[in-house]
């Protein structure tokens, strides 16, 4: 059969049932337990919020990057996996709600971001100019917006395809994709700045928004990886993906770990070496006592593991050992989401006499265990009624046919 | 002419054709083949049924060898051979070799890689392969795409290879000779006209250089950075056509004095003759002791610990200074002092150029202060012990209450 006649064929196939049945199962414990975690330890909960918004934030943008990125260079062999990417764009939807514990603690004058109270401090006043609770909240809602629209448009124009398998579809989102990359740019990094690096307020990296998007690049890239790995597995595709298209996924994820590390230690080398007090009193208490095994750690599980992991050829076109490194690479890049947030929780916790508790580990735990549940669950349900692979895009038959 | 078959060749124009030729070909069991074609062709490495290539694995090893050997380079210089403090960094500061580190294992692995490759695959310096200067290669290196079946291939047919070729659709079915004595020929690195050429390509490199280097740069407009005419004047650095010994300057006669300066005339081992002649010019009022106190912790404190008992901060990479408070030195005579940081001692350098005549004498008046407090100064420096390796900034300003005697005080501490 040729691969003409493979599309035609077609048959759409249901996501399998057990990825909506552990998906519920996920989602009612880490939902009940998370619930739970905002009566025991409501600001530290609030915490765990922004590492899960901040993670479904990577992974739905990230998957909107990658669709714009295949259809702004042309790229053909994603486009068999193209319609599991945009099945991930979906979780933006679930994201903000998780934002808004981190929300409503700033309108209503919480500790966690002390740009809130400037109080006396200069740096602060200087900057409350860009770091105040109105402009905060006006840029987080317009970037989700605008990230919103574009969604719409770009998939719905992806899924009219599929019926009369018009070439014009592409073209619109082409046009969409070019302005979609710059609202990305800036989206992401005043997500990154706003959310995170603000947890710091005088402390300033002007790479932040570049190594929280190359975190996420990495983690959308596994999700996808793994999805489309699993599902390739179980014959719910289509005829034709071979060892070329493992190898091209596997390659992002490899060359995407590289990139996290190589933005990761340039941030690091050049505050290390200019040794000037402003910028360094970030690293210094991720640096100090527990928190250096925890910076140790992260270069071992973000970096060194899955390189190694990843290296080799063979284990790109492997799908076994291309599912373990997608599952690590999701782990390393949550991972790398609480190193950047915990250690200021800890030390904004030591200037107020308290010690940060290594028994409540379980709330970080519960908000993994939401995500594991809401990625699975928006997953299947998105999936109902959708063709698993675009077969009305033009592309698609040179994506199939696609070698390295 | 000796000539020989070496290939039976056949041209397609169609990228689709030669992949079909290649897995035709391979799949007929045919080992010793190659295909040419003008640009890398998808999808080839399993039409041809190649393995995977193992030369990612060779380069890795070759990168991270010359990586591992800079690294100790690297520490060698920064540590061992010629250790410097610079910007108050560690003196094996990691994290800025890490991009160098990085280069060289890619220039390495790079590098090396081609090189061994022209060694040992190409056979350097034979530079002779069949193909070349043939048609095959004129057409497959433009717009055809060509495959080749060696003659010493084991199922090598010549009628059989035909009809396949024929089968596959090709339009020019070739052979390719070559001369066996000139592709198994081995260079012979003495032959006159090698020799000679390396001569004349010597002299060509020699002659550009010293033009470019003394004649170009000299002249307009390419003389910018040349000193400007400035007559019949003798450069700073040019021998003077005028004086015995060629120098514009002239050496002082010898025994020269220079006005208000007595020069200091022991030897280094006239330690005895030092300590009988010199007597200690300055009181120890406080002024003396302030200034000898600042310049012990400057130059001495580092070998002899902050309270001259030894406690190097070098962590041994420098022998640590003996104990000050020892009974020999007690014995010695302020003169004896006086020289010894002057000359140097056993493996002491001399410190005569960085420390003025004042401050020698005045570190010898902190010295006797520090060996009549011992007892105080012992004390204390155990509560000190564990410190960190730059000392304290407190413990120094204690020593400096108990310099003055007062020998209750440091129990406070």
């Amino acid at each position: 059969m040729n691969t003409k006649e493979i599309i035609s064929n077609y048959t759409r196939k249901e996501f399998p049932e057990s990825i909506g049945k552990y998906g519920n199962i996920f989602l009612i414990i880490g939902a009940l337990l998370s619930i739970l975690a905002f009566f025991v330890d409501s600001e530290r909960a609030t915490y765990s919020s922004l590492i899960g918004f901040m993670f479904l934030i990577s992974i739905g943008m990230g998957a909107m990057f990658f669709i714009a990125l295949e259809y702004i260079t042309g790229v053909v062999w994603s486009v068999p996996f193209r319609r599991i990417t945009e099945f991930m764009t979906n979780l933006l939807w679930i994201a903000p709600i998780f934002a808004i514990p981190t929300l409503l603690n700033i309108l209503y004058g919480g500790h966690m971001y002390h740009w809130v109270h400037p109080g006396e401090d200069v740096i602060l006043l200087a900057k409350s100019a860009y770091l105040n609770e109105a402009w905060f909240v006006v840029r987080t809602a317009s970037i989700l917006i605008i990230v919103f629209i574009f969604k719409l448009y770009m998939i719905s124009n992806s899924r009219k395809q599929d019926t009369d398998k018009d070439q014009k579809y592409t073209k619109r989102n082409i046009i969409a994709s070019a302005p979609f990359l710059a609202v990305f740019a800036f989206g992401i990094s005043i997500i990154a700045i706003d959310f995170m690096m603000s947890l710091e307020p005088h402390w300033f990296s002007t790479i932040y928004g570049v190594y929280y998007f190359a975190g996420t690049f990495t983690a959308s890239i596994a999700v996808l990886t793994l999805f489309s790995v699993t599902l390739n597995e179980k014959g719910l595709l289509i005829d034709g993906i071979t060892t070329d298209h493992y190898y091209s996924l596997g390659g992002f994820m490899f060359a995407f770990t590289t990139f996290w590390m190589y933005i990761a230690f340039s941030q690091f080398m050049l505050i290390w070496y200019a040794n000037m007090p402003e910028e360094t009193f970030w690293f210094i208490p991720r640096l100090e006592g527990a928190w250096g095994f925890a910076t140790l750690s992260l270069l071992f599980i973000k970096f060194i593991i899955p390189f190694g992991l990843l290296i080799n050829r063979n284990s790109k076109i492997n799908p076994k050992r291309l599912k373990l490194a997608s599952y690590w690479l999701i782990a390393a890049h949550f991972y790398d989401l609480y190193w950047l947030i915990y250690p200021t929780y800890s030390k904004q916790l030591s200037e107020h006499g308290n010690n940060f508790s290594i028994f409540n580990f379980w709330m970080e735990i519960s908000i993994a265990v939401l995500i594991i549940g809401i990625i699975l669950t928006v997953m299947k349900s998105s999936a109902k009624n959708v063709n698993l692979v675009p077969v009305g895009d033009p592309k698609l038959e040179r994506g199939l046919n696609f070698h390295i | 002419m000796n000539k020989k078959l070496y290939a039976l060749t056949a041209i397609f124009s169609e990228p689709n054709d030669i992949i079909r030729a290649a897995e035709k070909v391979s799949s007929s069991g045919y080992k010793n083949f190659d295909v040419n074609t003008p640009y890398p062709v998808h999808g080839m490495d399993p039409a041809m049924k190649l393995k995977p290539s193992k030369l990612g694995y060779f380069t890795i090893t070759i990168g991270l060898f010359f990586a591992s050997l800079f690294t100790y380079f690297i520490y060698w210089v920064q540590t061992l051979d010629y250790g410097q403090v610079i910007g108050g960094k560690p003196m094996f500061a990691w994290p800025t070799y890490v991009p160098i580190l990085f280069e060289v294992a890619i220039l390495t692995g790079a590098v090396l890689t081609v090189k061994i490759m022209i060694g040992f695959f190409f056979k350097f310096p034979n530079n002779s392969h069949p193909i070349h200067d043939s048609e095959y290669a004129k057409i497959t290196s433009s717009d055809g795409f060509g495959i080749l079946i060696e003659s010493d291939d084991p199922k090598f047919d010549e009628d059989e290879i035909n009809s396949m070729f024929a089968e596959l659709g090709s339009k020019k079915i070739n052979k390719i000779y070559f001369d066996e004595s000139e592709i198994n020929h081995k260079n012979n690195p003495f032959d006159y006209r090698f020799i000679i050429g390396l001569f004349i390509i010597a002299g060509i490199t020699s002659a550009t250089v010293y033009f470019n280097m003394n004649v170009l740069m000299y002249m307009t407009p390419f003389n910018w950075m040349a000193e400007q005419e400035r007559g019949d004047v003798f450069e700073s650095s040019d021998y003077a056509s005028f004086s015995k010994l060629g120098m514009t300057m002239r050496e002082p006669v010898e025994g020269t004095v220079a006005r208000g300066f007595m020069p200091y005339t022991f030897g280094k081992f006239e330690k005895e003759e030092a300590g009988k002649a010199l007597v200690n010019p300055y009181a120890a009022d406080s002024t003396n002791l302030e200034l000898g106190k600042r310049k012990f912790l400057t130059y001495c404190s580092s070998c002899h610990g902050d309270n001259g008992l030894g406690k190097s901060r070098l962590k041994g990479l420098y022998p640590p200074g003996p104990d000050l408070t020892m009974d020999l030195y007690k014995g010695y005579n302020d003169g004896i002092l006086y020289h010894i940081i002057t000359k140097g001692g056993a493996i002491m350098p001399a410190h005569e150029s960085q420390i003025t005549r004042k401050e020698r004498w005045a570190i010898v008046n902190y010295i006797r202060i520090i060996q009549n407090n011992i007892t105080a100064v012992e004390e204390e420096d155990t509560d000190t012990e564990d410190d960190d390796m730059w000392g304290d900034d407190e413990d120094s300003e204690d020593s400096d209450d108990d310099m003055w005697g007062d020998e209750g005080d440091e129990e406070d501490e």
